[in-house]
């Protein structure tokens, strides 16, 4: 039952025996901790028994793999000669890799703020409307589907014909740089422009995703709030400047912070449209060329460790810009 | 449940006559206000649609004319659908979309079942080292799945899990448990203590407590991280890269579609229908539950 199955009939077997052997796992569990004695002690043994599969799960899955990365990052290629902090060096110098932090600064700055934007605005003209949820699942959908097929209808759009004869071009971008008397572009090929292309998919999956969220703040906005304002007859604008936006400013920061960290790990977009060439590459997607393809741990290991280090300012930012609303 | 209605969106449910921005659209003159909002909608959707009219085309008319030439000279086959789930060119699109289905069950029942009693412990039991462990756990959601990768499949390697389900069970199990515990946390503990009080004083212990008050008040803190889960692990690229392999045996869905671009990068006629095959099961769920959906993402977390 450990070994891969062919059929379906097969498949599925194998995945119902998989689920009866968890049942299996979950009901001695839950056996033994009927057993333990109901006193304060027993309470005690319930609490770890309770925790045991987790914790045991996460120590090996989790935090084992994450320190032991960290350690081979300090190693060469094959993960044999200790070199210190080399692997690190070669992120920061090699060319390559510069527009590889190159590029992941863009993504990181413009994907959370330009959908942020697209987000509240929307938000704010569809709010009350008689077709609200209509019209926020329309940009809330891209949410629900994978980076990989994202990226196959946004590749079609970016389609490329030459410029020849009666050759008509399938992509929508090209055909309307036609339209307006252009010439085709070869729009995944040409950098930098090719980098914001691919940039422009990731804010349309995360638009939605701060629609939502920033929408659920705007209503939360208390009713006594806005009466004072109307009355005093601000007008559309400084209702936004001054009651709306300082009203949803902690959300904002979170949505922001939120997609900022999905960003820094997107990997599939590039992967997909352009597989990193044509200078595209981010950290996330060099991380898995340099361990899948080059064979090279060490700096595939730094990659990944980079990663790690630049979610936690962001996070942290979020962490203070929390606390800080909730105090004042 | 009338009092108990955790991660409700609070006033978002009970709408209010008029709200700041409401008020800042309708001073907007208000067909500037809908012309934008039109936009938006329309530069959101229109991608997707593209690729779906072009699903439907001949292969012919897809590699010669524009998707929209569709309206103008509309020709409608199920060629190309047919197409991806044939055997010929190596498609075999339904043999992944099994394995999707195969690896997203457990892998979705899974960490459920795991953090909804890790859950309960945090919440309702008293034991040495409580605050520590979930701190802890809490801390781990911001380790990116990318450093624990290559680790990870040494261990399979060295259980012979390579290359079957196991190893994607596992790993998106595991990669699920803080979020999952901190959310459902998070839920448990809105829960007034008086009715766990009620029960043991009727001498319930916990695993009565856990099963006859707990599970059912959790249904729709469960049903949000069920589709949470769902979604991502029937979306994910990059485990299944790792640890499946590229063979009709284990791959997800994604993987051939990623696979398929990369190959075939031009047969939009294959592309095109494979999308939408893939697409379709995470926007039906989507669809059908969007209630629980958005009430998981209101609750504060995406993972990633």
């Amino acid at each position: 039952m450990f070994n891969a199955a062919s059929t379906t009939p097969g498949k599925l077997l194998q995945m119902l025996a998989a689920l009866l052997l968890f049942a299996a796992i979950m009901g001695v569990i839950l056996f033994i901790a009927g057993r333990l004695g109901r006193g304060k002690s027993g309470d005690k043994w319930v609490g770890y028994l309770y925790l045991a599969p987790a914790v045991l799960l996460l120590l090996v899955g989790l935090v084992y793999p994450g320190l032991r990365t960290i350690y081979e990052s300090f190693f060469d290629a094959a993960g044999k000669g200790f070199i210190g902090f080399d692997n690190y060096k070669t992120i920061f110098t090699d060319k390559d890799e510069l527009t590889v932090l190159r590029n992941t600064v863009f993504w990181v700055v413009l994907t959370p703020f330009v959908a942020t934007a697209v987000g509240l605005l929307y938000a704010i003209l569809v709010d009350r409307s008689p077709f609200e949820s209509a019209a926020k699942a329309l940009i809330f959908l891209p949410m629900s589907i994978s980076f990989v097929a994202a990226s196959v209808i946004w590749k079609f759009m970016y389609e490329y014909r030459p410029d020849q004869g009666n050759v008509k071009q399938i992509g929508l971008i090209n055909q309307i740089i036609v339209w307006l008397g252009g010439k085709p572009v070869q729009l995944l090929i040409e950098s930098p422009l090719n980098t914001f292309l691919l940039i422009i998919v990731m804010i349309w999956i995360q638009a939605g995703f701060a629609m939502t969220i920033l929408s659920a703040a705007i209503k939360a906005i208390p009713d006594d709030i806005i009466e004072a304002a109307r009355l005093d007859g601000v007008n559309a604008w400084s209702m936004f400047k001054n009651i709306t936006l300082p009203s949803v400013r902690p959300t904002v920061v979170v949505v922001l912070t939120t997609i900022g960290i999905g960003t820094l790990k997107v990997f599939d977009i590039v992967r997909t449209m352009t597989g990193g060439q044509f200078k595209t590459n981010v950290v996330a997607n060099e991380f898995y060329s340099q361990t899948f393809r080059a064979d090279n741990q060490g700096l595939g290991a730094a990659l990944a460790v980079l990663l790690f280090i630049l979610v936690i300012p962001i996070v942290a930012y979020n962490i203070r810009q929390v606390r800080q609303s909730s105090e004042a | 449940m009338s009092t108990i209605t955790p991660l409700t969106t609070g006033p978002a449910l009970t709408p209010k006559p008029e709200t700041a921005s409401s008020i800042a659209k309708k001073k907007l003159s208000s067909p500037w206000a809908s012309l934008a909002a039109i936009v938006i909608a329309v530069l959101w959707t229109l991608p997707t649609f593209g690729l779906l009219v072009s699903s439907f085309r001949p292969e012919r008319a897809i590699k010669r004319t524009g998707w929209w030439t569709f309206f103008s000279d509309p020709q409608v086959t199920m060629d190309n659908y047919k197409a991806v789930f044939g055997q010929d060119g190596g498609v075999n699109l339904g043999d992944y979309f099994i394995n999707s289905l195969v690896i997203c069950i457990p892998a979705v029942l899974i960490p459920l079942a795991l953090a909804s009693i890790s859950a309960y412990a945090f919440a309702w039991i008293n034991f040495k080292g409580k605050n520590f462990l979930f701190l802890a756990i809490f801390a781990l959601q911001i380790v990116p799945l990318q450093v624990t990768l290559i680790p990870v499949l040494e261990i399979f390697v060295k259980l012979h899990l390579t290359g079957s389900f196991w190893t994607l069970w596992l790993a998106h199990s595991t990669f699920a448990l803080p979020l999952a515990i901190y959310l459902l946390h998070n839920f448990m503990q809105e829960i007034p203590a008086g009715l766990i009080e009620a029960a043991r004083i009727d001498g319930a212990g916990h695993v009565s407590i856990f099963f006859r008050v707990m599970l059912p008040l959790l249904t729709p803190a469960l049903a949000a991280f069920g589709i949470f889960q769902f979604l991502w692990v029937w979306n994910d690229l990059l485990v299944a890269l790792v640890f499946a392999g590229g063979g009709n045996e284990v791959a997800p869905i994604t993987l051939q579609l990623a696979n398929l671009s990369g190959t075939r990068g031009t047969a939009w006629q294959l592309l095109s229908a494979g999308a939408f095959v893939s697409i379709i099961v995470p926007v039906t769920v989507f669809l059908l539950l969007q209630r629980y959906f958005v009430r998981g993402l209101l609750a504060g977390s995406v993972k990633g």
